[in-house]
C-alpha cells in the first residue's frame, strides 16, 4: 500500500515539473543563503578558536605594565621566585605575520594548538634554534625561516619560543605580557609588593576577537535568516499550492481506501525526502556563495578588527549540518499548517482545487490580528530597546508585522480602485487582481522583505559612508604620516623636519584600563589640525584649551556608552584626576580611547617616546622632502604614508565591510524576483479557467497577457511603495538600536532618494521580468484549451 | 446478507440550520443482486450512498457490510472496508491525473494487495480501454474516463459497488455503452451493485429498485 500510495504522489510532481522545481529551488536557495553564511561565521570563529588557543587570548588573566611598555626578564624572575606561576609572551610583526613567542615548559596548555607530526624536531624547538609552527598560508610569507606547517595553528600567526621571537623581533631581554596560570600556590606575595608596575588584566576584559566580531558574525546571521525567511515565503507558497491542487487526488485516494493517517504520514515523508535533496544542493550552493564571500569577510575583520581569519573554506559540519537542519525544520514548519489541515480535512470536503483566496476569509482576520499585534510590540521597541536582542527583536516585529499586513493593505488599496473603476475592463481588471492576491502574497511579502532589508541596509551603508569620510577628513588631517623604528630615529625626524614643515605632531599613547575599560591614551600636540577638524558629540565650551593645557580629557563615544560617563565626569589616570570636556565620534574603533594633552602625557608616561608622527605640509612638497629625510635620518619611504594612501586604505577596508551584506542584499532580491516568476508560472495553470470567459467575451488572448504583465507591475509597485517605508523604519532601528549595542556608537541617519528610486525601478524590472514569461504563456494559451474549460468543469 | 442498513438518520447543518436529510431509512442488499436508488434532488440518494460507502457516517442507525456493523470501524477500519469490499463509481470519475491508465486500472487493487494483473487486462480489454493504456487521463474523453473509473472500481473484485449517477456526464450513447459493460462485468464478478441514477430508463434494468423522497423510502 506505502509504495503504491508513493508512486501516485510522486507523480503528482513528475507530472507538474515546474512545480516540483519550484519547491526544490526554493528551499535550496534559501538553504544556500543561510549555510554559505554560517560556513562564513564557522570559519571565521574557528580561526578565532585557533588565534584564542594559541595566544591564551581571553582564557587566561594577563599582567602588563601600567604604562604599556614591554617588561624585562628579571621582572619575570621576580614573580616567579615569589611563588607567582606566570608564563612569558612576546608578540611582534615580522614579514606581516604575528610571530608569538611563549615558553613551552610553562605556558598554560603547552604550545597550543600545534600537532606534532612527522618532521616535527621538537628538540629543536625547546632548545631555541629556530624552528617556528604556523599554517600553509603564512609559513609561505616565512620563506628564509625553518617554519613546520600546523593546520591549526591561528591564521597570519606563527608560535615558537620565546628566545626565537626576541631574537627575530628584536626584543632582546624583553616581555610584552605575563599569562597567569588558573592554579596557583596558595600562600604567595602580593602582586603589587612584587611588581609594582604590572597591572593584572582579566581574562575575557582585554580584546577578546570573539567578542569584538560577534556583532558582525550577528549581522551576517540576521541577513541569512533574512534570506531564508524570503526562501521559506517561497516553499509555503510552493506546498500549500500543491496541497491545494491535490485536493481531489487526496480525496480520490482517501475514498479508494487509503488511511488518513498513512496518507498524512506518506505526504510528510515525500516533503521531508524533498527537503533532503533540496538541502544538499542549498549546502553545495552555499559553500560556492560562502567561497566568494569569505576572502572579502577575512580582509573586513583583519581591517576592522585585526582579526585574522583564514581566507580558506573548510568543510566544517557545524555549517553544513545546520543547514540540512534549516531546510528540514524550515520544511517542516511550512508544511504543519497544509498537513495539519489535511489530517482534519474531512473525506467529502469539496475536492475543486480551491483557490487560494478562498480559504483566505478567516485566515485573513487573523493574519491582521498577527500584524495588529507585531506592529504594535514594534513600536513598543522602538522606544524601549536598548540591547542587541531587543533590536533584533525590533527588527524582526517590524519585518514579519508588516509583511503580514501587505496583503490586507493591497487588498483594501485594490478594492478602492475597484469601486473607482469606470470602464467594464477596467473594474474587470481590478476585480480579477483582486482574486489573485491571494495566490501571490507570499511571493509580495517576499519582495516586500527584500526591498526592505535593501533600502534599510543600503541606507545604513551610505549614512555610515557619508558619516566615515567626514570622520577620515577629521582624523587624517596631516599630509604625511611618518613611522620610525625607535625614539632615536623620532629624534632624528624631529630635528630634521621641523624647519620644513608647518607642524609635526606626536602620535604617542599608552594602554591604560578607564572604569574597567581597555583604552588607548593619546597625548597630542596642541595644533589647529584638531581645534579646526574634530567634530565633538557633546563638550563644554573651550575642550581643547583646558585639555591642552594638562587640565580635562576627551574620550571616545566607545568609552562614553560602555563606562556611562559623560562631559563632567572625572576620570583618574596614573593618580591625577581629569575632568571630561568632550565626547567625540570615532568609528570603527572597538575600544575606547581618551585624548590629553602632550605635555601631561610626557609627565604621566615619561617612558613612552612617539615613533609616529604626523606631518602638516605643502602636498606638493611631500616627494622632495621624503627623499631629502631619507638621505639624511635613514628612514626610508616605506616608513611613510600620505594622507591620500591611509584615506585610501581606510575606504577599502570599509568598502569590504559592506561587500558581504551588499551581496547578500542582492541576492535577497534575486529570490524575490525568483518567488514572483515562480508564483505566477505555478498560477498559471489556474488563470485559465478565470481567464476564457473573458477571452469568450471579447477580449484579445493578446490583451489578456499585456494585463497579466501590468498587474505584476502594478503589484511591484504597490509592494515597493510600502517596502519605502519599512525600509527607513528598518535602517533607523539598525543605526539607532542595533548598531549602538552592537558597536557601541550610534551613526546619523540620512536620505538617498535616488538610491531609493534606482532600487524601485530594480524591484520592478524584476517583476516585469518575472511576469513576462507567465504573461507571453497565458497569451500563446491555444484556444483548444480556454475552450476546455467551458466543456468540461474539470 | 451482503448489505443491511436500518434505520439511518443523518442530519447536515447549513446556514439555515440543521437539516435532516436522512430519517429512517432501511435497506438490505444480497450478494450479486442489483438495486437503483432513484429520488429528486436533495432527497439524501448521495448521502445514503456514501454513509453505506463508509466516506461519512450515520448520526443513528446500524450499516451491516458483510457482517460487519460498520459503527464499530475507525477511519482505517472503514478505509480497509472501501479498499477490498466496496467499490464506488463516481460521477466525476476521480481518476489520479498524474497516473496512466494502466496505473489507475490497477490502482484500488494494488491498494487493497488484491492485483490481479490478469483480471485487470480482461477489464481493459472489454472497456475497450487497451489502446489507451499508457495514456493519462487528460487524454481521454469523458466516456473513456468513466470506463477507466468503473475498470478501476472492478479490479479488486468488490463484494458491493456503489455507483453514484455513473453516467450523469456522459451523453447518452456513451452512457448506454458503459452501463452495458458495468453491469455485465458486475454480473460476472457477482458483485451487488447499488446504483443512485436519475435516469427512469436506467432504473429499469436493474434488479430492484427504491425511491427516496425526503430522507426516506417512499
Amino acid at each position: 500500500m506505502t509504495r503504491v500510495t508513493l508512486r501516485a504522489l510522486l507523480s503528482h510532481w513528475w507530472r507538474n515539473p515546474m512545480q516540483l522545481f519550484t519547491l526544490l529551488a526554493g528551499l535550496a536557495l534559501a538553504t544556500a543563503l543561510w549555510s554559505g553564511v554560517q560556513a562564513v561565521n564557522a570559519e571565521a570563529r574557528a580561526s578565532y578558536d585557533a588565534a584564542a588557543a594559541t595566544l591564551g587570548e581571553g582564557q587566561y588573566d594577563r599582567l602588563i605594565r601600567r604604562d604599556g611598555q614591554p617588561m624585562d626578564q628579571a621582572t619575570y624572575i621576580a614573580l616567579r621566585r615569589a611563588g607567582w606561576l606566570v608564563s612569558p609572551v612576546v608578540q611582534g610583526r615580522y614579514n606581516g605575520v604575528r610571530i608569538v613567542g611563549v615558553d613551552p615548559l610553562t605556558a598554560p596548555g603547552g604550545i597550543g594548538p600545534i600537532e606534532l607530526q612527522d618532521g616535527t624536531d621538537i628538540g629543536s624547538f625547546f632548545t631555541g634554534q629556530g624552528q617556528l609552527f604556523a599554517n600553509a598560508d603564512t609559513a609561505a610569507d616565512l620563506p628564509d625561516l625553518t617554519v613546520v606547517v600546523s593546520p591549526n595553528t591561528a591564521p597570519g600567526t606563527a608560535v615558537t619560543d620565546i628566545g626565537v621571537a626576541q631574537r627575530l623581533l628584536g626584543k632582546d631581554n624583553q616581555i610584552d605580557s605575563l599569562l597567569v596560570l588558573p592554579r596557583q600556590p596558595k600562600t604567595q606575595a602580593a602582586l603589587d609588593a612584587v611588581v609594582p608596575q604590572l597591572t593584572r588584566q582579566q581574562a575575557q576584559a582585554g580584546s577578546d576577537i570573539g567578542r569584538l566580531t560577534d556583532s558582525f558574525h550577528l549581522n551576517l546571521t540576521a541577513f541569512g535568516l533574512l534570506s531564508f525567511a524570503v526562501g521559506i515565503f517561497i516553499v509555503h507558497g510552493a506546498i500549500g499550492l500543491a496541497f491545494e491542487q491535490r485536493r481531489p487526488v487526496v480525496r480520490t485516494l482517501r475514498a479508494l481506501g487509503l488511511p488518513l493517517r498513512r496518507l498524512v504520514l506518506l505526504m510528510g515523508a515525500e516533503l521531508m525526502l524533498f527537503a533532503l535533496v533540496a538541502g544538499i544542493v542549498g549546502v553545495a550552493l552555499g559553500y560556492v556563495i560562502a567561497a566568494l564571500l569569505l576572502p572579502d569577510v577575512a580582509a573586513t575583520l583583519r581591517g576592522l578588527y585585526g582579526a585574522d581569519v583564514s581566507g580558506t573554506l573548510q568543510l566544517r559540519p557545524v555549517w553544513w549540518l545546520s543547514g540540512l537542519a534549516i531546510a528540514l525544520g524550515g520544511t517542516a514548519l511550512a508544511a504543519s499548517g497544509a498537513l495539519y489541515k489535511l489530517s482534519k480535512m474531512p473525506l467529502l470536503a469539496a475536492a475543486q482545487p480551491r483557490a487560494l483566496a478562498m480559504a483566505a476569509g478567516q485566515s485573513a482576520r487573523l493574519q491582521g490580528i498577527g500584524a495588529a499585534l507585531l506592529l504594535t510590540l514594534s513600536v513598543t521597541l522602538m522606544f524601549t530597546a536598548n540591547g542587541l536582542i531587543g533590536g533584533f527583536g525590533l527588527l524582526a516585529s517590524l519585518l514579519i508585522g508588516a509583511a503580514l499586513a501587505l496583503p490586507l493593505i493591497l487588498d483594501r488599496i485594490l478594492a478602492a480602485a475597484s469601486a473607482m473603476a469606470r470602464s467594464v475592463k477596467a473594474q474587470w481588471f481590478w476585480a480579477d487582481t483582486r482574486q489573485q492576491l491571494p495566490g501571490l502574497s507570499l511571493a509580495l511579502m517576499a519582495l516586500l522583505l527584500a526591498m526592505a532589508a535593501n533600502v534599510g541596509v543600503s541606507t545604513m551603508v551610505s549614512s555610515f559612508r557619508l558619516t566615515f569620510v567626514d570622520f577620515l577628513d577629521q582624523r587624517l588631517a596631516s599630509e604625511l604620516y611618518v613611522r620610525t623604528e625607535d625614539a632615536t630615529q623620532g629624534a632624528a625626524l624631529i630635528d630634521f623636519a621641523t624647519p620644513r614643515v608647518d607642524a609635526i605632531l606626536p602620535i604617542q599613547n599608552a594602554d591604560v584600563q578607564i572604569a574597567g575599560q581597555p583604552t588607548e591614551v593619546y597625548g597630542t600636540r596642541d595644533h589647529s589640525t584638531y581645534r579646526d577638524n574634530w567634530v565633538f558629540l557633546q563638550s563644554t565650551p573651550t575642550p581643547w584649551d583646558t585639555t591642552f593645557a594638562g587640565q580635562t580629557i576627551l574620550i571616545n563615544e566607545q568609552l562614553s556608552r560602555r563606562a556611562g560617563l559623560n562631559v563632567g565626569d572625572v576620570i583618574p589616570l596614573q593618580g591625577q584626576d581629569f575632568t571630561i570636556a568632550g565626547v567625540y565620534g570615532d568609528y570603527g574603533n572597538p575600544i575606547g580611547q581618551a585624548v590629553i594633552g602632550e605635555d601631561i602625557f610626557a609627565t604621566l608616561y615619561p617612558g613612552i617616546a612617539p615613533e609616529n608622527f604626523g606631518i602638516r605640509i605643502n602636498p606638493d612638497d611631500v616627494p622632495t622632502f621624503l627623499s631629502e629625510l631619507e638621505a639624511a635620518t635613514g628612514i626610508a619611504a616605506t616608513q611613510s604614508i600620505n594622507q591620500a594612501g591611509i584615506k585610501a586604505i581606510s575606504l577599502s577596508i570599509f568598502e569590504r565591510t559592506f561587500t558581504v551584506t551588499t551581496a547578500l542584499n542582492i541576492l535577497t532580491l534575486a529570490v524575490a524576483g525568483f518567488a514572483i516568476l515562480m508564483s505566477l508560472l505555478t498560477l498559471a495553470s489556474m488563470r485559465i479557467p478565470q481567464l476564457a470567459p473573458a477571452w469568450a467575451m471579447g477580449m484579445t488572448r493578446s490583451q489578456i497577457g499585456k494585463l497579466e504583465l501590468l498587474r505584476a507591475v502594478l503589484l511591484a509597485v504597490l509592494t515597493a511603495m510600502i517596502a519605502l517605508p519599512l525600509g527607513l523604519a528598518l535602517a533607523w532601528a539598525l543605526l539607532a538600536v542595533v548598531n549602538v549595542a552592537a558597536f557601541g556608537w550610534q551613526l546619523p541617519m540620512y536620505l538617498f532618494p535616488a538610491d531609493y528610486a534606482r532600487l524601485g525601478l530594480f524591484a520592478l524590472l524584476a517583476a516585469a521580468l518575472a511576469a513576462l514569461w507567465p504573461a507571453r504563456r497565458l497569451a500563446r494559451t491555444p484556444p483548444a484549451d480556454l475552450l476546455k474549460v467551458f466543456s468540461n468543469e474539470r | 446478507m451482503l448489505l443491511h442498513a436500518e434505520n439511518i438518520h443523518k442530519t447536515y447543518t447549513t446556514a439555515d440550520g440543521p437539516f435532516e436529510v436522512l430519517r429512517g431509512v432501511d435497506l438490505t442488499l444480497g450478494g450479486g443482486e442489483t438495486l437503483a436508488l432513484t429520488g429528486e434532488s436533495g432527497s439524501g440518494k448521495s448521502t445514503l450512498l456514501h454513509l453505506i460507502g463508509g466516506l461519512d457516517t450515520p448520526d443513528t442507525g446500524v450499516i451491516r457490510l458483510n457482517g460487519t456493523d460498520m459503527a464499530g470501524l475507525d477511519d482505517s477500519g472503514r478505509a480497509a472496508l472501501r479498499r477490498g469490499t466496496v467499490g464506488v463509481v463516481f460521477q466525476q470519475f476521480n481518476l489520479i491525473p498524474s497516473l496512466k491508465v494502466a496505473d489507475n486500472i490497477a490502482f484500488q487493487a494494488r491498494l487493497a494487495d488484491q492485483h490481479d494483473a490478469a483480471w485487470a487486462e480482461t477489464l481493459a480489454e472489454r472497456m475497450g480501454l487497451t489502446p489507451h493504456l499508457n495514456k493519462y487521463p487528460e487524454q481521454l474523453s469523458g466516456g473513456q474516463q468513466q470506463r477507466v473509473a468503473i475498470a478501476r472500481t472492478l479490479a479488486p473484485k468488490p463484494r458491493l459497488v456503489l455507483a453514484d449517477e455513473p453516467t450523469g456526464n456522459l451523453d447518452e450513447s456513451t452512457a448506454a455503452t458503459v452501463m452495458d459493460l458495468m453491469l455485465e462485468l458486475v454480473s460476472a464478478s457477482g458483485a451487488g451493485l447499488l446504483m443512485v441514477t436519475h435516469s427512469e430508463a436506467l432504473a429499469a434494468r436493474l434488479s430492484r429498485r427504491l425511491h427516496l423522497k425526503a430522507g426516506q423510502i417512499a
